[in-house]
C-alpha cells in the first residue's frame, strides 16, 4: 500500500531543528550549566575542603533541623491530604467547592507573606502569640514555628494529585466495599489506598522535596539563629553573606543532590504507573 | 423477605427526586422500576440499599423497620450499572471481599472462604477466570462477576442497578435469562431498575413504571400493557396510535376522518390511544371508522410486517404503526403509498386535560364488513 505522509505544521526541517536548538540551549543556560555549576564550585578548594565543610558544626545542625521538618511535615500533610481529599471527592456538602479553591491559597500566596501571616498571629505580639507567651509557649523564632509555616507552604500538594484521580474513580468501588459489610478502615485500607497509592507516593515525593528547600516564609519565622534555628537552605544564604562562597556551595550541592534524587525517584513513580496502564492495556487487548 | 417502601420523599437541593413513594414488594418476587433518565428509580433503589437517606419516609425489611439501620448492616446485595467490580483485586479476590471483611470469630477459615468462592465461580460459569483483573474480562463477564460478588454474603434481597445497560443485545438476553433463573433458584426478593421497556415487560412479576418522582403505575407485565392507567405509561410502554378529534354526538371527527364511538364522550375534545394490534387495517372504510392512511414504510423483519402509515386528509403528531401477519401481506402485497383504513377494535379515550384512560369496546355487530377485510 502507497503510503502517505501528512504534512503537520512544524513539519518543516528548519523549523523543526531551530526550536530543538533553541530549546537545547535554554535548558544548558538555565538547568544544566548551573547546576554543574554549584558542583564545581563546591568542590573548588578539593575534596577535603569539602567534606570540611559538610561535617561543620552549624552544617550538621542545619542539615539536622532540615530533616526534622521534612520529617515532621510529610507526615502532616499526608493525613491531611488524604483526609481533604476524601471529604470534597466523596460527599456533598455546602462549601465545597469553595474548598477546593482554598487548597490552592498555599500556591497563591507568596511565601514570605505565609510567613509573615504566621508571624503576626503567632509573634509575641500577635493575638494567639501573646497568650500562648502568657503560657510558656514560643512557636516563632525556633523550630515548630518552621515546621507550621511549611506544613501550609506544602499542603496542597498530596490532595492536589489526589483528588483529581479520586474524582475520576468515583465511589462504586467504596459503595460496593460497604454493602458487602466492609468498616470504614476496611474501605480505606482495602479499596481506596491501593487505587491512589501511586499519586499519593508522588505527592508525597514533592512535599517532601518543598519541604527541604523552602527559603522564604521559613526565613521570616525562624530569626537565622546559627546552630538553632537554621535550616539548610538558611544556612546557604548565611554561609553567603559571610562570604564564605565554598561553604554555601558545598551545603547547596546537598540540596541539588536532594532534587536530583526526587527526579530520580518521581520518574520511577510515573513509570511505575505508567507500566501499570500499559500492562492493563495489552492485557485487555488480548483477551 | 419482603420490603415495604412507606411515603419516601427525598430532595437533591430544589429538585425533587422522589415524593411521597410506597410500594410493598412481597417475598421472592422479581420487580422491575422502569422509567425515563431523571424519573427517580435509581435514587429509589439506592434508598432501599441504604446508599442513600430518604428526607421522610419508612423502608422495611419483613415488617422490621431498617430506615436508620446503616447499609453495612442491611445485608442486601447489590449490583451496579458499572459493576464496581475491585480493579486492583483477582476475581476470585473480589468475590472473597465481603468473606474477608468479616470480624474475625464470624468469618471462614481461608480453605472455607476458598471454597465458597470457587461454588460462586462455578455458579457463574467463570472458574476459569479466578486468578485475571477485572480489567481483563470483558462486560458480560465482569456482571457475572459482579453478581457473584453481591450473592456472596447469601442476601435475601438482591438489588441492581440497570444491571445490563452497559451490554450488547446478545449478551443481554443471556444474563436475562440466567437471571431469571438464578432468582427461581436462589428465591430471594430483587428490586431491578431499567429504562428499557421490553426488559422490564420480559424478567418481571411486576413492574413499577415511574415518572418525575413519582409511580404512575404498579401491575404485571400483560396489565401494564393491557390497560395501562395513565397517559404516561401508555406513551411509555410500547408504540401508540393517537387520532385526537372534536366530538359532535358520538362521532369523533378532525378533517377526513371520523371515529364514531360506542357511548357519547362526556367533553367536546377526545383522543383515542390504540396500540398496533388493537387496530386491523382494511382496503375500505369500516362501518363505524374512517381513518384514511397512505403506507409510508414496510418492514418484513421479525414475526411480522410492521408497516409505517401516515394520515391522509387528517393530522397526527406521529406515524402510525401497525402489524399484520405475513400471510397477510402476501395475499394482499401492500406497497409504499397505496392507501388502506384502519379499523380500531378496542380503542382507551382519554379526555383533553385527563390524564386516566377509559376503554372502549366495539360490539363485533357494529364493525365488521368481511368483505373489505384484508
Amino acid at each position: 500500500m502507497l503510503q502517505r505522509k501528512v504534512m503537520r505544521a512544524g513539519d518543516q526541517p528548519l523549523v523543526k531543528w531551530t526550536l530543538i536548538a533553541l530549546a537545547f540551549i535554554t535548558t544548558m543556560l538555565m538547568l544544566v550549566i548551573p547546576l554543574l555549576l554549584i558542583f564545581d564550585m563546591a568542590l573548588s578548594a578539593g575534596t577535603g575542603t569539602y567534606w570540611d565543610n559538610l561535617t561543620n558544626r552549624y552544617t550538621v545542625h542545619a542539615i539536622g533541623l532540615t530533616l526534622l521538618v521534612a520529617a515532621l511535615t510529610v507526615p502532616i500533610n499526608l493525613v491531611f491530604g488524604v483526609f481533604l481529599a476524601w471529604l470534597v471527592t466523596r460527599f456533598e456538602f455546602p462549601g465545597r467547592k469553595a474548598l477546593i479553591t482554598l487548597i490552592d491559597i498555599p500556591f497563591a500566596v507568596s511565601p514570605v507573606v505565609a510567613g509573615l501571616l504566621y508571624l503576626l498571629l503567632y509573634g509575641s505580639n500577635g493575638w494567639l502569640g501573646s497568650w500562648l507567651m502568657n503560657h510558656d509557649v514560643q512557636l516563632m523564632f525556633s523550630w515548630p514555628g518552621i515546621v507550621m509555616v511549611t506544613v501550609f507552604v506544602t499542603c496542597p500538594f498530596v490532595a492536589r494529585e489526589l483528588i483529581p484521580l479520586m474524582q475520576q474513580q468515583g465511589r462504586e468501588e467504596e459503595e460496593a466495599g460497604v454493602v458487602l459489610g466492609a468498616t470504614g478502615w476496611q474501605l480505606f485500607r482495602r479499596i481506596t489506598l491501593p487505587n491512589i497509592q501511586w499519586a499519593l507516593l508522588y505527592g508525597v515525593v514533592l512535599t517532601n522535596a518543598r519541604a527541604v528547600g523552602e527559603f522564604g516564609a521559613v526565613s521570616v519565622v525562624s530569626g537565622n539563629i546559627r546552630g538553632e534555628t537554621n535550616t539548610l537552605s538558611l544556612h546557604v544564604e548565611l554561609l553567603y553573606q559571610d562570604y564564605n562562597v565554598v561553604g554555601a556551595f558545598a551545603s547547596a550541592s546537598l540540596l541539588a543532590g536532594i532534587a536530583l534524587l526526587t527526579i530520580v525517584v518521581k520518574s520511577f513513580v510515573e513509570w511505575r504507573q505508567a507500566r501499570q496502564h500499559a500492562a492493563l492495556d495489552e492485557l485487555v487487548d488480548n483477551s | 423477605m419482603s420490603i415495604s417502601v412507606e411515603g419516601i420523599s427525598k430532595n437533591f437541593g430544589s429538585f425533587k427526586a422522589l415524593k411521597d413513594i410506597s410500594l410493598d414488594i412481597p417475598d421472592g418476587q422479581l420487580i422491575g422500576l422502569l422509567g425515563p433518565s431523571g424519573s427517580g428509580k435509581t435514587t429509589l433503589l439506592r434508598i432501599i440499599a441504604g446508599l442513600e437517606t430518604a428526607d421522610a419516609g419508612r423502608i422495611l425489611f419483613h415488617g422490621e423497620d431498617v430506615t436508620r439501620l446503616h447499609v453495612r448492616e442491611r445485608r442486601v446485595g447489590f449490583v451496579f450499572q458499572h459493576y464496581a467490580l475491585f480493579r486492583h483485586m483477582t476475581v476470585a479476590q473480589n468475590v472473597a471481599f465481603g468473606l474477608d471483611v468479616l470480624p474475625s470469630r464470624e468469618r471462614p477459615s481461608a480453605a472455607e472462604i476458598r471454597k465458597r468462592v470457587d461454588a460462586l465461580l462455578e455458579m457463574v460459569q467463570l472458574g476459569h477466570l479466578a486468578q485475571r483483573y477485572p480489567a481483563q474480562l470483558s462486560g458480560g463477564q465482569k456482571q457475572r462477576i459482579a453478581l457473584a460478588r453481591a450473592l456472596s454474603m447469601k442476601p435475601q434481597i438482591l438489588l441492581l442497578d440497570e444491571p445490563f445497560g452497559a451490554l450488547d443485545a446478545r449478551v443481554r438476553k443471556d444474563l436475562r435469562r440466567w437471571l431469571r433463573t438464578l432468582h427461581e433458584e436462589f428465591h430471594f426478593t430483587s428490586v431491578f431498575v431499567t429504562h428499557d421497556q421490553e426488559e422490564a415487560l420480559e424478567l418481571s412479576d411486576q413492574v413499577a413504571v415511574m415518572s418525575a418522582g413519582q409511580i404512575e403505575q404498579v401491575d404485571s407485565p400483560q396489565k401494564l400493557y393491557a390497560q395501562p392507567s395513565s397517559r404516561f405509561v401508555f406513551d411509555f410502554l410500547g408504540n401508540v396510535n393517537v387520532f385526537a378529534g372534536a366530538a359532535e354526538g358520538a362521532t369523533l371527527r378532525q378533517g377526513d376522518a371520523w371515529v364514531r364511538l360506542p357511548e357519547a364522550p362526556s367533553s367536546a375534545q377526545q383522543q383515542l390511544y390504540m396500540r398496533s394490534h388493537e387496530v386491523r387495517l382494511q382496503s375500505t372504510p369500516a362501518a363505524h371508522a374512517h381513518l384514511p392512511l397512505r403506507i409510508e414504510s414496510v418492514s418484513l423483519v421479525g414475526a411480522e410486517v410492521r408497516l409505517e402509515l401516515s394520515p391522509a386528509g387528517w393530522q397526527a403528531d406521529e406515524l402510525w404503526e401497525v402489524g399484520i401477519t405475513h400471510t397477510q401481506f402476501n395475499s394482499w402485497q401492500p406497497s409504499r403509498g397505496s392507501q388502506c383504513f384502519a379499523v380500531p377494535q378496542v380503542a382507551h379515550a382519554i379526555e383533553a386535560d385527563a390524564h386516566t384512560p377509559h376503554t372502549l369496546h366495539w360490539q363485533a355487530g357494529e364493525m365488521d364488513d368481511p368483505a373489505a377485510m384484508i
